[in-house]
């Protein structure tokens, strides 16, 4: 992207003046590096983003921001429901509630890699993961409804994890406002055997360790130790949610028209929040939540298993579960006034700072945990929440490092064997269905996680507060 | 970086009369299918979808299963014919390696061919979650192709 078209405000933060129809301007946060690197596209599609109705504030982008479907990944986007506002299927994306949970263990780096071995094929065999991977859990019609309605909530009724679980995921695990009736039946059967897999792509299961602390008293409280291991789960809502997400799009970019609304790309497909469509895409959306919710519980209470199989005493405490692709109704200040909002984050983190009353001890001192993945081979984050966040971007922060270049370059580029044998050197141990898959994910197609989330700590989304490097990562 | 023009082409050129490629999206992959008629251009699309997940010589030809769907005009057929096999191949758990497609009145039928996944042949690389309305596009080409294009998500 050519950084001369913006307005630099500070350091870090970027504006694209209303133009043509924007009703509100465009507002980047990044280092010029990462604006420069960007593709064109994000600019057009942070414009398009700006230009529907009822949109609040600014068209946001994170640090990460790529081209994505209409909304660029890494995009936030507010909507009033009194002044027009919509809901964008688009703006959400397939995989909805696609997202990071991680959880922390009392094992040290020595404990796990005496056993690195034994503990990856355990994960491997206990984790279905890949196309075509089948979960051993098989719903009935009421068990599904009740899953829909229930997320994680119902995961732990039905005896996947702990009820202490609950109070460290967004909503408490379970998004309110679910109608599992606007779930179709197409959606229902390519989810039936789905609970509990990883799914493919950029999902992973990581073992990782704990290799640098940048803020020693939130680290502490958040219970982040040094040299200590944790688990990383990035996984979303399945068949289910792809169903919804496509079944949505198509139809809200036929009645776009019908509603009054001239959409600049047909992928911004969306509907008036006060609409019988949108309200049907709100409670279609919050269900496909609860399965995404639901999903990372049982997959939870997988790794938890497993790994008391090579550790009987290991015990896995979440710290906290982001989702990424979500529209949330929320409460926030514009004007001097506490208003109901919908935000959109399209491949973009909530990041509440510390007092938010969603947020549980301690968290609610450190703000809320931002789990950042990076790619396989080189380093995640985890930040939290800051003061400013909420008047920045309605507490929004970036999600992951975002491809370099196209899955066929990277196959071109490495070959899955040779890459697996590279990272075993280094002593990462990767176990996937598919090496071609492994080849696509390779690090190097990836960008510089690094850079992206100092950029998300400069501008003040959130903190950053340790670094961790995988053990293993289980790819799906 | 350019968008759609940036073709990365797997099994032959433009020029030919029939035939399909990917094109480069940043975070996903476009496909793309031509040939003489509409319904050429849908089975081609349909090749280039099944090889973003494996390679196509890989996928034998043991079952035939029949698919229908329609669309409001060309390009929304397009999306549901993709979406449709997208769903064929999550429920049978099967990937697919001929596509016989017939097309009129915006009613789309098809005979489609493959087996179960089997993933150590297959080497499966992505799940494909839906096709997008993306660069979606469907017309004729300066070759007199008809072309059937868009994004899917993986």
């Amino acid at each position: 992207m050519d950084a001369s078209r913006l307005v630099r405000k500070n350091e870090w933060e970027w504006h694209i003046a209303p133009e043509r129809g924007m009703h509100v301007p465009g507002v980047l946060y990044a280092d010029q590096a990462l604006v420069e690197a960007m593709d064109d596209k994000v600019f057009e599609q942070i414009t398009n983003v700006a230009r529907l109705p009822g949109i609040v504030k600014a068209s946001f982008a994170m640090p990460d921001a790529h081209w994505g479907y209409g909304f660029p990944i890494g995009g936030v986007a507010t909507f009033d429901p009194d002044a027009g506002g919509v809901v964008s299927a688009g703006g959400v994306g397939f995989d909805i509630s696609c997202g990071v949970r991680t959880l922390l263990t009392n094992l040290t780096v020595g404990d796990v890699e005496a056993y690195k071995t034994d503990l990856a094929d355990v994960l491997f065999a206990s984790i279905p993961a890949g196309l075509g991977s089948r979960g051993d859990i098989h719903l009935s019609d009421d068990q599904m409804n009740e899953m829909l309605a229930g997320g994680a909530d119902w995961a732990v009724r039905c005896g996947w994890g702990e009820k202490v679980d609950l109070e460290r995921i967004e909503e408490h695990g379970m998004s309110a406002g679910a109608v599992p009736g606007f779930i179709s039946e197409h959606a229902r059967k390519r989810q039936r055997s789905e609970m509990g897999t990883l799914g493919s792509g950029n999902h992973y299961l990581e073992v990782q360790k704990v290799v640098e602390i940048f803020d020693p008293t939130r680290a502490a409280a958040m219970g982040l130790k040094l040299d200590h291991v944790v688990v990383s789960i990035h996984c979303g809502s399945r068949g289910l949610g792809h169903q919804i997400g496509s079944e949505f799009l198509k139809r809200m970019a036929l009645a776009a028209a019908d509603h009054g609304i001239n959409l600049p790309d047909r992928e911004l497909a969306c509907a008036p929040l006060d609409s019988s469509l949108g309200r049907e895409y709100l409670g279609a959306m919050r269900a496909a939540i609860n399965c995404a919710l639901a999903n990372r519980q049982i997959i939870t209470h997988l790794a938890r298993e497993a790994f008391g199989r090579v550790f009987p005493n290991a015990s896995l405490n979440l710290l906290y579960d982001v989702s990424h692709n979500t529209c949330k109704e929320e409460f926030h200040e514009i004007g001097g006034l506490r208003k109901r909002l919908f935000v959109h984050r399209k491949g973009a983190t909530r990041a509440f700072g510390p007092g938010h009353p969603e947020l549980p001890d301690p968290l609610c001192q450190t703000g809320q945990p931002v789990l950042i993945g990076g790619s396989m081979g080189t380093e995640s984050h985890i930040l939290a929440g800051t003061e400013k966040s909420e008047s920045l971007a309605f507490s929004s922060a970036c999600h992951g490092a975002g491809r370099a270049m196209s899955r066929r370059q990277a196959t071109r580029r490495w070959k899955g064997r040779k890459l697996v044998d590279e990272l075993a050197e280094r002593g990462i141990i990767i176990r996937s269905p598919s090496l071609r898959g492994v080849a696509e994910e390779a690090p190097g197609a990836y960008k510089n996680v690094g850079a992206v989330v100092d950029a998300a700590h400069g501008a003040g989304l959130a903190r950053k507060i340790a670094r961790l490097e995988p053990m293993i990562c289980i790819k799906g | 970086m350019s968008t759609v023009e940036y073709t990365e082409t797997e099994s032959g050129h433009r020029q030919l009369p029939i035939g399909w490629e990917h094109f480069h999206h940043e975070a996903d992959m476009g496909i793309r299918g031509w040939g003489p008629y509409l319904a050429s251009a849908f089975e081609q699309a349909a090749l280039a979808m099944t090889a973003v997940i494996c390679d196509l010589q890989d996928v034998r030809l043991a079952t035939t299963i029949r698919i229908e769907c329609d669309g409001q005009d060309d390009e929304f057929l397009l999306v549901n014919w993709i979406d449709a096999l997208v769903y064929e191949m999550a429920t049978r758990s099967m990937l697919f390696g001929r596509f016989r497609v017939s097309i009129s009145d915006g009613h789309l039928v098809a005979e489609v061919s493959g087996e179960p996944i089997d993933v150590a042949r297959h080497q499966p690389a992505v799940e494909i979650k839906g096709a997008t309305l993306t660069n979606l596009r469907v017309y004729q080409d300066a070759h007199g192709h008809q072309v059937a294009q868009c994004i899917v998500d993986v």
